[in-house]
């Protein structure tokens, strides 16, 4: 900031003529890596600083959400579908000067899937059986069955590619193929990326770039309004947004995000076993109104677990529309005319905490009394997540196309249905598209049907940008912060 | 000695059992189990309680606290980092608690009764009462939003010590106002009540004026209870600044502990805690000290 004063003062005092053109940017964010490597931890933080900026894998995700060629330049598909060939560019190297060699993905899928591998998307490299290199810039990867969500997969975060030279330190001094390099990390305080100068795509405007990480909502109001930051991405004070709006000096960015939240129900848990009360929860949910009271009217409200902005995506809110009466009579069919009790716990987010006190007064006007538990995350993990000690909860599931967490019967909401199993495993070896789609319909209403959870909305991304910095992705895809086509206008 | 030892049974019986694992929280909804299982052997969460608290009081007798489960990097080097920052943020905050307090503490008990006495009384009153956080907000909203000559917090590092002098200014004056306005009232009693004692009326008798005897004898006697509440408030301050830190976002002691503990990064937060408690009594050492020099008679005690 300092120096950019400095810099303006000085070109304006040297009357040069010429526009000063900002090369910085200073992004805020509210959570802060653990550490800095993709491929061992589930943290967003992680893949918000380096996802596309310094780490690629073979696919990458584009800001539509739609999967595009990374370091692979090409790729084939055997007439099986089980064998992927990928051609990878020939000039890429690593940020330590060495190349990019199929060696390097054969390290880093393999490395992802071993047996002693902390990858927090394991499931994404099952169903890789070997990944040879066939020359030096050639990969052959052998499924052990054909697979439709494979290059979806490789454009994951926690698939990219790593150098074997560099791997030891890579959770502090990050090394990948991208647009940009890590430069410093400030702990507690910021990371500052510059531009790679030797990169092998088209170079990014951008020469370098901070993200700073302020936790509490009020800082980061005071950190945007004093313009120390120039954008803060996924702003945590839904209340300040209209503020913000108004003020032309910057502008909200409204977009999408992989987050399904939803009020999840312990389905192995009496009464949640009996589909009637599960129907009665999702009757007695108004979900606009939680929508506005919890999140300032940002979210898409959602009747399945998908998403959407996806083009497979069917509307079926409808099968469990606001209906209180309804709601009550399905009660009294199950035999709980008189209500009942049940626990609610709460993780710390503030969809969570405070759509759960709406949703509370909401079941309580239908006869369901919930005890409310307000858990860290931690502690959340612990209880609700692996202990499956809770009745309700709500959360947020932000993965990309995560339908095939239904087809898991030990999962924490413990849904337990053949079919939709079937559906699911038949899913993962189809590659056409539309039969894919289909499917992903099926699956959908399936879950809809039996009211495995109360589906609330699809979470929005809110960000506020300074007006005139363009290029930020206003949908989330995933959980990056690509910065490759991020400059400031004039 | 023996106290320390004490303090790391209890800072590690108390923070191992928090409910939560390190290990799920890392990797997150979608993580199998296997993989779980790997990070725990990997972060040697499998081993005994007794074996990790071997482990961790050796490691530091020798310097090496060991390493932090979510940031991997040697907790010593995340501790020193956080201290440039807790320590100098400490000291400036209690240099100007000392330094507004003891005027308006010694003026406020040589008017006493009048109504510079009232004044300060009911300033301090004002000073304790408001919350040091709403109070930072409020310079927030005037020097770095509405005049622009502050940032709104962060922390550029050392580098530039003009810089970083500057971002601490405002957690510091927020620290120091509450503290001031207790220091400054036990400064006023403390030295109230030496001036009621004989020895001063001694001093009167013999000629001295009030200011004399006040400087010469009663100041020094009142000196007692004030190094005690200043020894306790450095302490606080060291790692009481958790809210301010939040506030300004500035990377000290206190957000470290605050995350490491809703990371369960359990090796960090018993580390912090420990080191804290080490402050402590490194901090009373100094104080006893410091009473030996501003009373003799305890000199021979010691």
């Amino acid at each position: 900031m300092t120096r950019w004063i400095l810099g303006t003062v000085a070109a304006t005092a040297l009357l040069t003529g010429t526009a000063f053109a900002k090369t910085d940017v200073t992004i805020g964010l509210q959570l802060e890596p653990p550490h800095l490597d993709p491929t061992s931890a589930a943290a967003g933080a992680i893949d918000q600083v380096l996802y596309s900026n310094v780490f690629e894998g073979l696919m990458r995700f584009a800001a539509d959400g739609s999967v595009v060629n990374g370091l692979a330049k090409d790729w084939s598909i055997s007439e099986d579908g089980k064998t992927y060939t990928f051609t990878l560019h020939s000039d890429v190297k690593f940020h330590d000067g060495t190349d990019l060699e199929a060696s390097d993905v054969v390290f880093s899928l393999d490395r992802a899937r071993a047996e002693d591998s902390v990858n927090a998307q394991k499931a994404l490299f099952d169903n890789i059986e070997t990944v040879e290199a066939e020359d030096n810039l050639t990969v052959k990867v052998t499924l052990t069955a054909p697979q439709g969500n494979f290059l979806f997969n490789m454009a994951w975060g926690d698939a990219v590619i790593v150098a074997p030279e560099s791997i030891d330190d890579i959770k502090v001094k990050p090394v990948g193929t991208g647009a940009f390099m890590f430069n410093d990390w400030k702990q507690g305080d910021s990371i500052t990326l510059v531009r790679n100068q030797g990169y092998w795509g088209d170079a990014p405007k951008l020469e370098e770039a901070t993200f700073k990480f302020i936790s509490e909502p009020t800082a980061a109001f005071a950190a945007m309004m004093a313009e120390d930051v120039d954008a803060f991405y996924s702003y945590p004070a839904p209340e300040n947004l209209a503020q913000f709006e108004a003020d032309p000096r910057f502008t909200v960015l409204a977009g999408n995000t992989e987050g399904e939240t939803i009020l999840a129900m312990n389905n192995k848990q009496a009464p949640f076993d009996n589909i009637l009360v599960r129907q009665a929860v999702s009757h007695a949910i108004d979900r606009q109104s939680v929508i506005d009271g919890a999140m300032f009217g940002y979210g898409t409200p959602i009747g399945s677990h998908f998403a959407p902005h996806n083009p497979a995506y069917v509307d079926l809110t409808g099968n469990s529309e606001f209906n209180p009466e309804k709601a009550k009579a399905l009660l009294a069919e199950a035999g709980l005319a008189n209500g009942f009790k049940t626990t609610l716990k709460l993780p710390p987010p503030s969809y969570a905490r405070r759509g759960g006190e709406i949703i509370a007064a909401q079941l309580r006007a239908v006869g369901i009394e919930t005890e409310i538990s307000n858990l860290e995350w931690a502690q959340w993990l612990e209880q609700a997540f692996r202990g499956k000690d809770f009745g309700l909860t709500i959360v947020s599931h932000t993965e990309p196309m995560d339908i095939g967490i239904y087809a898991r019967p030990d999962y924490y909401f413990q849904y337990d249905n053949p079919k939709l199993q079937k559906l699911v495993a038949d899913l993962d070896v189809e590659v056409d598209a539309t039969k894919r789609t289909d499917m992903l319909q099926s699956a959908q209403m399936i879950i809809s049907a039996d009211y495995v959870n109360g589906y609330l909305f699809q979470l929005a991304l809110t960000s506020v940008v300074n007006a005139k910095l363009q290029g930020l992705w206003p949908d989330a895809p995933t959980q990056a912060i690509d910065l490759t086509g991020v400059s400031w206008s004039e | 000695m023996i106290s320390l030892i004490v303090a790391s049974l209890v800072i590690f019986a108390c923070i191992e059992v928090i409910p939560g694992d390190p290990a799920s929280f890392m990797l997150g909804i979608n993580a199998q189990p296997d993989t779980v299982a790997a990070l725990r052997e990997e972060l040697g969460l499998n081993a005994s309680l007794s074996v990790r608290y071997l482990s961790w009081v050796t490691g530091m007798l020798s310097g090496d606290f060991g390493t932090s489960y979510t940031y991997r990097t040697p907790v010593a080097e995340i501790i020193a980092e956080r201290l440039w920052l807790s320590l100098p943020l400490a000291l400036i905050a209690l240099g100007l608690t000392v330094f507004i307090a003891f005027p308006i503490g010694i003026l406020a008990a040589t008017k006493r009764g009048s109504w510079t006495d009232m004044s300060v009384m009911g300033a301090t009153q004002l000073g304790i009462a408001v919350p040091n956080f709403w109070f930072a907000m409020l310079m927030v909203l005037l020097f770095a939003i509405n005049l622009r000559w502050f940032s709104a917090g962060g922390f550029p590092g050392w580098d530039n010590p003009f810089a970083a002098l500057k971002a601490l200014t405002l957690p510091s004056i927020a620290l120091a106002l509450p503290q001031a306005s207790i220091l400054a009232r036990v400064m006023r009693s403390a030295l109230l009540d030496t001036l009621s004692e004989d020895y001063i009326r001694t001093c009167r008798a013999k000629g001295l004026t009030r200011r004399q005897a006040l400087w010469r004898h009663a100041l020094r006697n009142a000196m007692i209870p004030v190094l005690t509440i200043i020894g306790l408030q450095f302490s606080f301050l060291l790692a009481g600044a958790i809210i301010i830190e939040n506030v300004f976002y500035l990377p000290g002691l206190g957000r470290l502990v605050f995350q490491a503990i809703s990371q369960r990064d359990l090796i960090m937060v018993e580390s912090v805690v420990f080191l804290l408690v080490f402050a402590v009594i490194i901090v009373n050492f100094a104080v006893d000290l410091a009473y030996a020099w501003v009373d003799p008679r305890l000199r021979a005690r010691v």
